[in-house]
């Protein structure tokens, strides 16, 4: 474990010569992983752990698209079927979407980017994990023992007076999953705040760092007002305390308020991080600087904040004043500016760049399209008036699943496929991966992009049966989910196999700039061998002086001469 | 905001320019003005519920109880001696939660309004 | 660097004391705005429904009594001084007068309990206990349940909280007495000291909020 290493006195330097020792083998046996400190070995209890909520999750959307072939309710009942959309919900969001880029992907790569030992707290780091499997663990123990039916949203009153009785349980993991989240980001802002070396500015870090930094403000200030507020929903349960019982004068719309304002606020928190990726692999595979780094830097930070007063646009259907929805609305558009800076500023960043198509660079690129439709068909729900016609149908669905799957996911393994080299040691197959990028991309246009004309139609969320003339759509939508199934699978047994007969990955396989491609790969327990010192700008790709010398034999130090 | 000022490696040369010694060690005076100020608020506010303020009697409750809260993280919490930043990281919290507040009520206090289309014209449809 | 081979406090990611200090300030404001979200959640309900039922509050507010909340109010305020003097003993290193100070903080903490369950009692016996025994009768019923659940939540999350405060102490007390905190080094003493004035902060709204909403004169019950 990193606190019991004494390393860091200077007479230890022949220790840290030797090139094998990596954080992955210097210390073995099953207490060495559930116990460390290292915020990279947390970062792949993480990445193992949400792998298996993904599953989870996975198999909840493989048999609502199987029971959607056919407009009659012919493989699952309509209760089954209420709690297989909860549990692809439940697992998807809580415990893989929003764990999974920050606490993947940011813990292990976040204080190497800064040139940070570790993060300012490991063992808060450590509790946060295991607060995730704890909240993890109830939330499949509710699945397991009666399931759950309420969706995602754990809706009052049907949550507080209807609903059977392992909500409490799901309730209670989710509230312990928040501070998760919360401890996540209390040590990613100390970390970025505190720990960065030496030379290492503000506008020189890298954008990945922005974005978790707004992240972290996220988790930080949002998700305890949801963790309080599913309290309350115990309680009302348990103890019929009145405070969203309609009966009792109680207002169940004040549950969505103090729900959605952590749960849009979420959103961000999921798409944000994958933000930090994009501009990451699109500098890194254009060679070239981020165009306007300032603006794409800043425009994170709008997002953090503005994603705070947008809540009310889920509820415009609701008991909520119509002068409150148009605020809602109105302040909804505004959230497009900063979206839409980054998207401009990518794609010029891509303009005259030496553009090379590498498996992480495709997930880029479809990411780049499908969140454009997700963010633009955004624009149609947050308009009052079309929003009357779609809320709560299949065009909803079709949207979030774009930003969600189609941005947040493809960012994901976008991070994944590019930061894997680092974090494993191993090249994978680049012609799987490309593989399974394409076909991923084909299949979740095929199973998403019918969803919208669904929903125009008027196909209805959360229903199992419906008319005859949807099925033609629904089919098309099982097919497209069937290949998308397949690419992930296809991508699982690249990644796997990487790591048994997987070419050893040098220090810098994308000839990328930033400093964790300046260590070795797998890094070393403390990262670097001595603090490095920064002394140029973040994507410094157009710029000779700064071509690095590449580490091979784990004497490097990590700093750039000069 | 400026990022080496609030950073502190001794090996950076230069950059960095506040080395003061350890905190900021307010004397006790000054704590004990504070408790007893806090005593006076609580007293006030007591008495101030007895009196008829009318509309006034929560924002004068309120606006006690926000003052109080001031000095305790001023003094007591030492931000009044603390870096730029750590005001803002003190300030932030109570920022968002004037967010929720205000939305929060803004759908409430405008529930009763009228509403914006005339109920003639809904007649019509 | 030589710090690191002098103080057994420096853990092995930071550089010095000084930036360990810092961090370790910085994640525990960072740790209070979060706590600051969650009361506010409560106090953001408190709102909506004393806008809708302002009526009810006054009729629950005047079933508290004030003196009980006033005492726990100066109680309160009185562990926030001496655990503020707690901190100042550690940073002026004065190991002895530092334990003092958190022994009076950790009285005054359980005084502040002890009054709580007499209201607490108080209230069961009155059958004010929403989800235990509410037994009030009045056309408002509805409404003042809602009144009192509010109170005992608010109130039952701050009193948790105070007992996680109080479990603080008892873990920083042997650590005290073995002289782990030194001039250069104090963060434990100094967060929880701010944990503990946040609690204090807390309690500085709750007071007014649900002890002394209608109690003018004209109000007539």
């Amino acid at each position: 474990m990193t606190t019991t290493s004494t390393t860091e006195a200077p007479s230890a330097s022949g220790h840290l010569a030797d090139p094998d020792v990596n954080y992955l083998n210097n210390e073995y046996g099953i207490k060495s992983w559930l116990l460390s400190l290292d915020h990279k070995r947390i970062g792949l209890l993480y990445l193992i752990m949400t792998t298996v909520f993904f599953v989870v999750g996975g198999i909840g959307a493989a048999l609502i698209r199987i029971e959607l072939m056919t407009p009659g309710g012919d493989l699952l009942e309509a209760d089954t079927y209420n709690k297989m959309f909860t549990m692809h919900g439940v697992a998807m969001i809580f415990f893989f979407l929003i764990p999974s880029v920050p606490a993947v992907i940011g813990n292990f790569v976040l204080p190497i980017m800064i040139g940070a030992k570790d993060v300012a707290f490991p063992k808060l780091n450590l509790l946060s994990w295991y607060c995730y499997m704890v909240g993890g663990g109830l939330a499949t123990f509710a699945i397991i023992a009666g399931g759950i039916d309420t969706g995602w949203t754990f809706y009052t009153p049907y949550s507080t007076t209807y609903a059977n009785g392992y909500v409490s349980v799901a309730l209670f993991g989710v509230f312990i999953n928040g501070f998760s989240g919360i401890l996540t980001g209390v040590n990613f802002m100390t970390t970025v705040h505190k720990m960065r070396a030496p030379g290492m500015t503000w506008f020189r870090l890298p954008l990945f760092i922005w974005a978790q930094y707004a992240t972290s403000l996220i988790m930080i200030l949002g998700t305890p007002v949801v963790a309080i507020t599913l309290l309350l929903v115990v309680l009302e349960r348990v103890f019929h305390i009145g405070i969203f019982d309609p009966a009792l004068g109680g207002d169940p719309i004040l549950f969505q308020h103090l729900f959605w304002f952590y749960s849009h606020p979420a959103v961000y928190i999921m798409i944000v991080p994958g933000f930090g990726v994009m501009s990451e692999v699109i500098a890194c595979f254009s060679r070239k600087r981020i165009f306007g780094y300032s603006f794409v830097a800043f425009s994170s930070l709008a997002i953090a904040v503005l994603g705070f007063i947008v809540w009310g646009h889920h509820m415009f259907t609701t008991g909520q004043s119509i002068y409150a929805g148009m605020v809602f609305s109105f302040l909804t558009f505004l959230i497009a500016v900063p979206t839409a800076v980054k998207i401009f500023n990518w794609t010029a960043t891509l303009y005259r760049g030496s553009v090379s198509m590498e498996s992480p660079m495709l997930y880029a690129m479809g990411f780049m399209g499908l969140f454009l439709i997700g963010g633009l068909t955004g624009l149609f729900l947050s308009t009052m008036a079309t929003d009357i016609h779609l809320h709560d149908t299949y065009f909803v669905v079709a949207h979030f699943h774009y930003v969600m799957v189609g941005g947040m996911v493809m960012a994901y393994l976008c991070g994944l496929h590019f930061w894997w080299p680092k974090m494993t040691g191993r090249m994978y197959s680049e012609v799987m991966a490309k593989t399974s990028a394409v076909l991923i991309f084909m299949g979740f246009n095929l199973t998403f992009f019918p969803q919208f004309v669904l929903g125009y139609l008027g196909m209805p969320r959360r229903y199992h049966v419906y008319p005859d003339e949807f099925q033609i759509l629904h089919v098309a939508s099982t097919a497209g989910a069937t290949v998308l199934g397949i690419g992930y699978l296809v991508l699982f047994i690249c990644l796997v196999s990487s790591l048994i007969n997987g070419a050893k990955a040098g220090p810098n396989p994308w000839g990328a700039k930033g400093l964790e491609w300046m260590i070795e790969s797998p890094p070393t327990p403390h990262n670097f061998h001595e603090t490095p010192v920064v002394t140029f700008e973040a994507y410094a790709y157009e710029e000779e002086d700064t071509l690095l010398p590449v580490p091979g034999d784990g004497q490097t130090t990590g700093a750039v001469s000069h | 905001m400026d990022s080496t000022v609030e950073h502190s490696r001794p090996d950076v040369g230069g950059d960095h320019g506040d080395h003061h010694d350890g905190p900021h060690i307010a004397p006790m005076r000054m704590y004990v003005a504070i408790v007893s100020l806090l005593f006076l608020m609580t007293a006030i506010t007591v008495c101030a519920a007895f009196v008829e303020l009318g509309a006034f009697g929560t924002p004068v409750a309120l606006a006690i109880a926000v003052f109080k809260a001031s000095i305790v993280v001023l003094f007591f919490m030492h931000v009044r001696y603390n870096t730029p930043l750590m005001w803002v990281f003190a300030g932030a919290g109570f920022f968002w939660l004037l967010i929720m507040f205000s939305l929060t009520m803004q759908d409430y206090m405008t529930r009763d309004w009228e509403t914006p289309v005339p109920i003639e014209f809904l007649d019509l449809l | 660097m030589s710090s690191h081979s002098e103080n057994p406090a420096l853990q092995h990611h930071f550089d010095d004391l000084k930036q360990q200090y810092e961090a370790a300030n910085m994640g525990m404001w960072a740790f209070l705005a979060q706590e600051i979200m969650f009361f506010g959640g409560l106090f953001s309900g408190y709102a909506v429904y004393r806008y809708k039922y302002l009526a009810a509050f006054i009729e629950g507010s005047n079933h508290l009594p004030i003196f009980w909340g006033a005492l726990n109010t100066v109680v309160l305020i009185a562990s926030s001084f001496t655990v503020a003097m707690a901190v100042r003993a550690a940073q002026l290193g004065r190991a002895k007068s530092l334990f003092n100070w958190i022994i009076s903080t950790m009285v005054l903490g359980v005084a502040f309990l002890g009054i709580k369950s007499i209201e607490y009692a108080d209230k069961y016996h009155h059958g004010l206990i929403p989800g235990a025994n509410f037994t009030y009768d009045s056309p408002m019923a509805g409404q003042l349940k809602i009144f009192f659940s509010f109170y005992f939540v608010m109130t039952g999350m701050h009193a948790l909280h105070m007992i996680i405060g109080i479990g603080l102490m008892i873990w920083l007390i042997p650590k005290i007495r073995r002289g782990a905190f030194t001039a250069e080094y104090y963060s434990p003493i100094e967060n929880f000291g701010l944990y503990w004035h946040f609690v204090d902060i807390v309690w500085i709204f709750l007071f007014p909020l649900l002890y002394l909403i209608g109690r003018e004169p004209w109000i007539q019950l």
